[in-house]
């Protein structure tokens, strides 16, 4: 079983939030893999999307401590085959009249977009998840990646179902 | 059978749940036009909150102006803020009400720290109110600005940065519902100096909104009746007793689940009083200084019931090695708390009142194992393995021991006694007889040296009828002793015991133990060789009655001598000798059947098992005794229940 594990914290958008939901990470000993905040469809409420590296154990503490907060309204750990999860990778290569082909063609495969050209260099932007950006960024690399810049995963339950109807505490 | 539970009478320690329900009683709706700083008092009456301990300065200054007038909210200024929180604490301990504590911005609020987190590790409800520089100037390193609010997140149940006036009374009534109900923890509120200033409308009651905060207080009736399963199978239950009792206010309830069952009981540092020291089935107080009684008992279990009880490792000593043979039910409000340490086989979250009044009816109606000779073996371990001292050999010396365990004789069961954090602190939890929550009151999971006099203080202020003794060390003591200054002015005449060994006790006696006696920077000069400072000369500096005690034939008289003085505090130089030193003991990191009665002395388990076998009283265990003998042995009788 992975110890990589992703959880999906519903909180209320509050001022130092965010800074409750690290600070409580670093000081129980938690290591996040990624973190993502946002708004959602509920008005003051804001969704965080944490992964976490730890087995299964510390991640039931884990859990319960987040869920001890008292601007934390749920914690929802998602299954990761029964769920969909994105990040966002954009990439600045190296690129001038000879390899801006090729690094096309890459891009293309990877369906991914072209953001900015100049003479000397590429911005690429992809989604996907780790695996994928992992596979495009080895192909990129011996063009010469000069900045890379990732959001944290974000992750949502397939189904009809919300995150809001599920009973998380 | 005891009577208690069904009709039980107004208890004199009220539940946090109960508190917050005052707390959220109506008061007729009242709007009027009010200061920040107006509305903030108005909520803490409101509220009803009693007595405030603090100091001004300038950022809560506004705060300060109509606190002046305020007739049912008593300030008591103290001379440093971590009295304040101390005192805080102290009163809401020993009354179970919200203590409040208020300072201003900076260096105010950061004194107040060391308590605040000493209250978010022992579960105290308490309110930290501090001033905070205007909303402006935040964030640019303004004169006495500190973010007291990022500062405390690790160590409050929550805390509020208010920057807008109209907020302050849901805030403040928030802070008091979280900080009493749940698992109870301190709250700070964070008020800025314009939001105090400026002008907004009082109403009350608010509007509470937290949506995020939901705590269980009912058990699952399912985990309540597999508890019940569990309790009835087992023949070496052991009920493991934690602080959550204590803040519930659920001893009576625990006594009839006792009463119901017959199963021994052990008391945790923070649970001294939650069950009668006196009562037959308790077996003392487990952990690295308990007796060998509770530290065997939960050591050779088959079944431990933990109530609001937290598996802390002063308790379970080396975890892989803790009650190897038991299954475990663990109860407490804090699910967070359950499976943290040890696993447990059966986890109720609720309060722990609810949960033992229900577990009680539940076992009432299941006729479980004979547990008779479980319980004899245990009684016969507290018989012969009473914890004890001896005296010293030297002529005349005074025993540190004798000196608490005197104190407890004659102020009593309903005396309250506040320890600071050390030796003396262990002595008092161990020689002293508690037979009421609320009558020991000490820093048990932050082990804050210096808590001793503040919490007596803030105890004696909380509950004036009462003698409140703060037992001390002479290291303890010189951490918080200007809340004697406090003491005197505003009438609050507590007890003072000062046990001097003239040392940083504790550590001495690490020293002595694991590093060859070699002493380095313990000691502190306040009885050999010096008396630097004079504890009597200070006491009377202070305008406190001093007096000092060195010879054991005189602890009596000065015991009586200060318990007759009422008008003014009082405080006792017990003069002790320095070598005494705590047992039992189980070294840190080690497991706990490596208890020492004293100094590489283990009890004899070989002896016991003969004896018991010879007696005849250990049907249910093989005669050849020995410590490896009865692990086995007791692997055996898990094996047979389990077929």
């Amino acid at each position: 079983m992975s110890s990589k594990h992703t959880l999906s914290v519903l909180v209320q958008d509050k001022p130092g939030v965010l800074a409750r939901i690290s600070a409580l990470f670093s000081r129980r000993g938690f290591n996040i893999d990624s973190l993502a905040v946002g708004p959602t469809e509920q008005p003051d409420v804001s969704r965080m999307t944490v992964v976490v590296d730890v087995d299964v154990l510390p991640l039931e503490q884990v859990t319960k401590q987040l869920n001890k907060l008292v601007e934390v309204l749920k914690v929802v750990e998602l299954d990761p085959l029964a769920s969909v999860e994105r990040e966002l990778l954009i990439v600045k290569v190296r690129a001038d009249a000879t390899t801006r082909g090729p690094i096309l063609e890459t891009a293309q495969l990877f369906k991914a977009r072209i953001l900015d050209v100049t003479p000397e260099a590429m911005i690429i932007e992809s989604t996907g998840n780790t695996s994928k950006h992992e596979a495009l960024l080895e192909i990129l690399t011996p063009f010469g990646v000069k900045e890379i810049v990732k959001s944290g995963m974000v992750a949502m339950a397939r189904g009809p179902r919300s995150i809001t109807d599920r009973s998380g505490r | 059978m005891s009577e208690s539970v069904t009709e039980q009478p107004r208890t004199a320690f009220p539940s946090p749940a109960s508190v917050a329900k005052q707390v959220q009683e109506t008061r007729p709706a009242q709007a009027r036009e009010a200061t920040g700083a107006e509305s903030l008092v108005l909520a803490l009456e409101s509220v009803g909150a009693e007595v405030v301990f603090g100091i001004p300065g300038g950022a809560i200054l506004p705060a300060y102006d109509p606190l002046m007038d305020s007739t049912s909210v008593r300030h008591i200024l103290v001379r440093h803020e971590q009295g304040a929180g101390h005192a805080a604490e102290g009163y809401a301990s020993a009354t179970g009400k919200v203590g409040v504590c208020m300072a201003t911005s900076g260096p105010g609020a950061t004194n107040l720290v060391t308590a605040i987190a000493d209250a978010y590790m022992d579960s105290v409800p308490m309110v930290a109110i501090t001033g905070q520089v205007s909303s402006a100037a935040i964030g640019t390193d303004a004169f006495q600005e500190a973010d007291i609010r990022g500062i405390t997140m690790p160590i409050t149940k929550h805390n509020y940065l208010v920057t807008d006036p109209a907020d302050i009374p849901r805030v403040i009534a928030e802070a008091f519902h979280v900080a009493s109900t749940g698992r109870p923890g301190p709250v700070l509120v964070d008020i800025s100096k314009d939001a105090l200033q400026a002008g907004t409308t009082f109403s009350w009651p608010p509007q509470i909104d937290l949506p995020g905060y939901r705590p269980t207080v009912k058990p699952h009736q399912k985990q309540i009746r597999e508890a019940a399963r569990l309790i009835a199978a087992s023949r070496e239950p052991v009920l493991y007793v934690g602080g959550g009792v204590i803040r519930s206010g659920a001893h009576e309830e625990l006594r009839a689940l006792v009463e119901a069952t017959g199963i021994p009981v052990v008391t945790t540092l923070m649970a001294r009083g939650a069950f009668p020291d006196t009562h037959p089935l308790h077996l003392g107080m487990p952990g690295m200084h308990g007796s060998v009684a509770a530290v065997t008992a939960l050591q050779r279990s088959d079944l431990i019931i933990a109530l609001g009880a937290r598996f802390d490792d002063r308790v379970t000593g080396q975890l892989s090695s803790f009650a190897p043979f038991a299954k475990v039910i663990h109860a407490d409000i804090d699910p967070a708390e359950i499976g943290k340490n040890r696993t447990a086989d059966v986890p109720i979250v609720g309060d722990a009142k609810e949960i033992i009044a229900e577990l009680t009816e539940e076992v009432r109606g299941k006729p479980g194992q004979d547990i008779s000779a479980w319980v004899r073996r245990a009684k016969g371990w507290a018989q012969t393995y009473p914890v004890g001292y001896t005296p010293s050999e030297e002529p005349g010396a005074l025993s540190p021991q004798y000196v608490i365990e005197k104190i407890g004789e004659i102020a009593g069961p309903e005396a309250v006694y506040a320890a600071g954090v050390g030796q003396h602190q262990m002595w008092a939890a161990q020689f002293i007889d508690y037979e009421r929550p609320g009558a020991w009151l000490n820093s048990g999971g932050a082990g804050t040296m210096g808590y001793s006099v503040p919490a007596a203080m803030g105890a004696k202020v909380g509950e004036p009828d009462r003698v409140v003794w703060a037992i001390d060390g002479d290291g303890c003591f010189q951490m918080t002793n200007q809340e004697l200054a406090t003491c005197v002015i505003n009438d609050i005449p507590i007890k003072v015991a000062v046990i001097n060994n003239s040392s940083l006790g504790m550590v001495r006696q690490w020293q002595s133990l694991f590093y060859n006696q070699r002493y380095s920077n313990t000691d502190l000069h306040t009885s050999v060789g010096s008396r630097i400072p004079d504890f009597v000369l200070l006491a009377e500096a202070y305008g406190c009655v001093g007096l000092r005690c060195e010879r054991p034939e005189d602890v009596e008289a000065t015991i009586r001598q200060a318990m007759e003085i009422t008008d003014r505090p009082v405080v006792i130089d017990f003069v002790v000798e320095r070598d005494a030193m705590v047992w039992p003991m189980v070294p840190a990191g080690v497991s706990n059947d490596a208890i020492q009665i004293a100094r590489d002395a283990a009890p004899d388990w070989d002896r016991e098992e003969s004896e018991a076998y010879a007696q005849g009283t250990d049907a249910d265990h093989s005669e050849t005794g020995g410590q490896t003998d009865e692990q086995s042995d007791t692997q055996s009788d898990t094996a047979d229940q389990e077929a």
